[in-house]
């Protein structure tokens, strides 16, 4: 279901977690999850609420302890190291901040148990503090702050220890859209500058696609695909991958020569080596279909919406029983009611067995 | 809008009903005469035999030494004793069994303790009272400290292990400090039961070092003389004093967070 040919890798593994499963009562959290995390990635966990992400993340800190599987880290066990001994930081998604002390207090505090001498403690405080925009917050107790304050404070806490494993859960959810994309930014160039390797927790899609360099997708438990950004969305390998990864119109049939045979609408152009007459799923993104008078698919225009860039367009087909979305540069040509045609080539279809 | 001020009549009523002996105790305390039931002039002739008796002192310094030693092993004791039922027991049994001291009849309670110190042939003193004062008091500590604990947040312990911190640094540092105000609070009821409990104290008392209630009713066996008013002002005006530093105290724990 995973393995989907990757670039050849010159990096190495630093975290690798095989056939880790786990279960709250009859909630199957985590369901047999192998996954390889490179040295230096930017690696991101995508998947719906309640998917498992946070617990795989609890795991690798060391808060949550799988019933079967393993993990390691440069090879050696990781499971059989007490959460403040792996070189491993977690930031919370719910920040757990320490309400009695300081955002400057807060900060220290992992820096101090390493014992380092103060003037570096203060220096580096301050220089991440800086980083995340809250150097005039530094005496702030944390119930002083905003929610999104209070998230930079603990994406410092857990940045600041320079861990060889960066896990954040969630990180940028609270911030607002160009504070979000200053931190993406910072992100981005701790993980040069620093080498660290970051694992990121988000709902984001475009967030998850614009910063990691692989993206894991998780459904009940289960990961679906692992693939570079590009690769997932133009080439997801599963029909959940297919549906939750951006927009996307979906058809149901069986794998014929050249395409997919649809009940009612025939066969529609798809490239792939499914063998003939196996079920499949033939999905085609927005942007690649074009609207012209003639096509594969005929229909009637049921609404247009213009987003500045571009336009959306929904046309009903007879015979499928949601609308297909067309996303056209500019404003649309065409308007409400006015019957088409759709066409998109074979390339830009991809077939994916149910 | 008007209030309806019938509302306000049993609550005042009950306020009358509470005070009103309190307010007639401390009146009569600065009573001039040697009756403890008719006022005849103000003095502070009470409070200068109070001063002068070397029995009430005596027993004023055992209750305070008492109090103070009881209350110190509680708050350790009890402390430790709510983080372990609610780390390390699933028992809801083992609960009930902690803070059992905390509602047992005094009377029980007390006979026990003394049964338990002639089978272990102890000998009664100061230290006998103050640890059959820990039994209760670690029960009270305990369930006040349990209360806070239940609202922490775990993850707060969770963060400060990854961040590198042992798991004693954990409980000094984060667990200690956020359960502060309970810890306090707790602290503050085994003071203020300590100081006047009876009932266990003169089971547990030796005859020769007496707590300042014993003391005080053995004297009112012989009748109530202004004296005890003057004695039960004085002690009024200390609990009062406790529970607004108690206050205080929580309001500025309470701040941390
Ligand atoms: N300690 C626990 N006890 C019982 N069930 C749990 C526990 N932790 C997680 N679960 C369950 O495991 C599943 C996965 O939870 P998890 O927190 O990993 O989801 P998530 O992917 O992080 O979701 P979200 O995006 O909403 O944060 C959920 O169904 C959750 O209810
Ligand atoms: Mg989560």
């Amino acid at each position: 279901m995973t393995a989907v040919p990757e670039a050849p890798a010159a990096t190495q593994t630093l975290v690798g977690i095989q056939g880790v499963s786990r279960r709250f009562g009859d909630v199957t959290a985590l369901d047999d999850v192998t996954l390889d995390i490179r040295q230096g990635e930017f690696f991101a966990l995508l998947g719906p609420s309640g998917c498992g992400k946070t617990t795989l993340l609890r795991i690798l800190a060391g808060f949550e302890t799988p019933d079967s599987g393993t993990v390691t880290l440069d090879g050696a066990d990781l499971l059989a190291r007490p959460a403040h001994r792996r070189p491993v930081n977690l930031m919370f998604q719910s920040y757990a901040l320490f309400p009695h002390m300081t955002v400057a207090r807060n900060v220290a505090y992992g820096l101090e148990r390493e014992g380092l001498p103060r003037a570096e403690v203060r220096s580096r405080v301050a220089e991440v503090l800086g980083t995340v925009g809250l150097t005039t917050q530094a005496g702030r107790r944390p119930d002083q702050l905003s929610g999104g304050q209070r998230q930079r404070v603990a994406l410092a806490r857990a940045i600041v220890k320079r861990p060889r494993l960066l896990l954040l859960d969630e990180p940028l959810s609270a911030l607002d859209k160009k504070v979000r994309a200053e931190m993406q930014l910072e992100l981005k160039r701790l993980q040069h500058e620093v080498g660290i390797t970051f694992v990121v927790v988000t709902h984001d899609q475009e967030e998850a696609m614009s910063l990691a360099d692989r993206i894991a997708v998780l459904d009940s438990g289960r990961v679906q695909q692992v693939d570079a950004p590009v690769r997932l969305y133009e080439r997801p390998s599963t029909p959940f991958v297919a549906g939750f990864i951006g927009a996307n119109n979906l058809f149901e049939g069986t794998a014929a020569g050249g395409g997919l045979s649809v009940p009612g609408l025939g066969t529609l152009p798809a490239a792939g080596g499914l063998a003939a007459g196996t079920p499949a799923l033939l999905g085609v993104r927005p942007e690649s279909v074009r609207l012209g008078d003639t096509g594969d698919l005929r229909g009637v225009v049921a609404d247009v919406s213009f987003y500045g860039g571009l336009s959306h367009i929904a046309v009903r087909v007879a015979g499928h029983d949601r609308p297909v979305l067309v996303a056209e540069q500019g404003p649309s040509r065409v308007h409400a009611g006015a019957r088409v045609g759709l066409g998109w080539s074979a390339a830009d279809a991809v077939l994916i067995a149910r | 809008m008007r209030r309806p001020g019938l509302l306000y009549v049993p609550f005042w009523a009950t306020y009358v009903f509470l005070y009103t002996p309190i307010v007639v105790l401390v009146v009569m305390s600065f009573n001039a005469g040697d009756s403890p039931y008719t006022f005849e002039g103000a003095s502070l002739k009470w409070y200068g035999e109070l001063a002068g008796d070397a029995t009430v002192r005596q027993g004023l310094v055992n209750t305070l030494i008492v109090a103070a030693g009881s209350t110190v092993l509680s708050t350790v004791l009890g402390t430790l004793l709510a983080v372990g039922m609610a780390r390390y027991s699933r028992s809801r049994l083992l609960d009930a069994f902690g803070l059992l001291p905390a509602v047992l009849p005094d009377l029980v309670l007390a006979i026990a303790l003394l049964v338990f110190y002639a089978a272990v042939q102890m000998t009664l003193g100061l230290h006998s009272v103050i640890m059959a004062h820990v039994v209760f008091g670690m029960a009270f500590v305990a369930a006040v400290v349990r209360t806070r604990l239940s609202h922490a947040d775990t993850s707060l312990e969770e963060a400060s292990r990854d961040l590198g911190a042992t798991p004693l640094a954990t409980f000094t540092r984060i667990t200690l400090p956020t359960l502060a105000p309970g810890i306090v609070a707790g602290a503050l009821l085994a003071f203020t039961l300590s100081i006047d409990e009876f009932v266990i104290a003169f089971f547990t008392a030796a005859p020769t070092e007496p707590t300042l209630p014993i003391v005080i009713y053995s004297m009112v066996r012989f009748g109530v003389t202004p004296e005890i008013n003057a004695l039960a002002t004085i002690l009024l005006a200390v609990s009062f004093t406790v529970v607004i530093v108690a206050q205080r105290m929580t309001r500025l724990t309470e701040s941390f967070r």
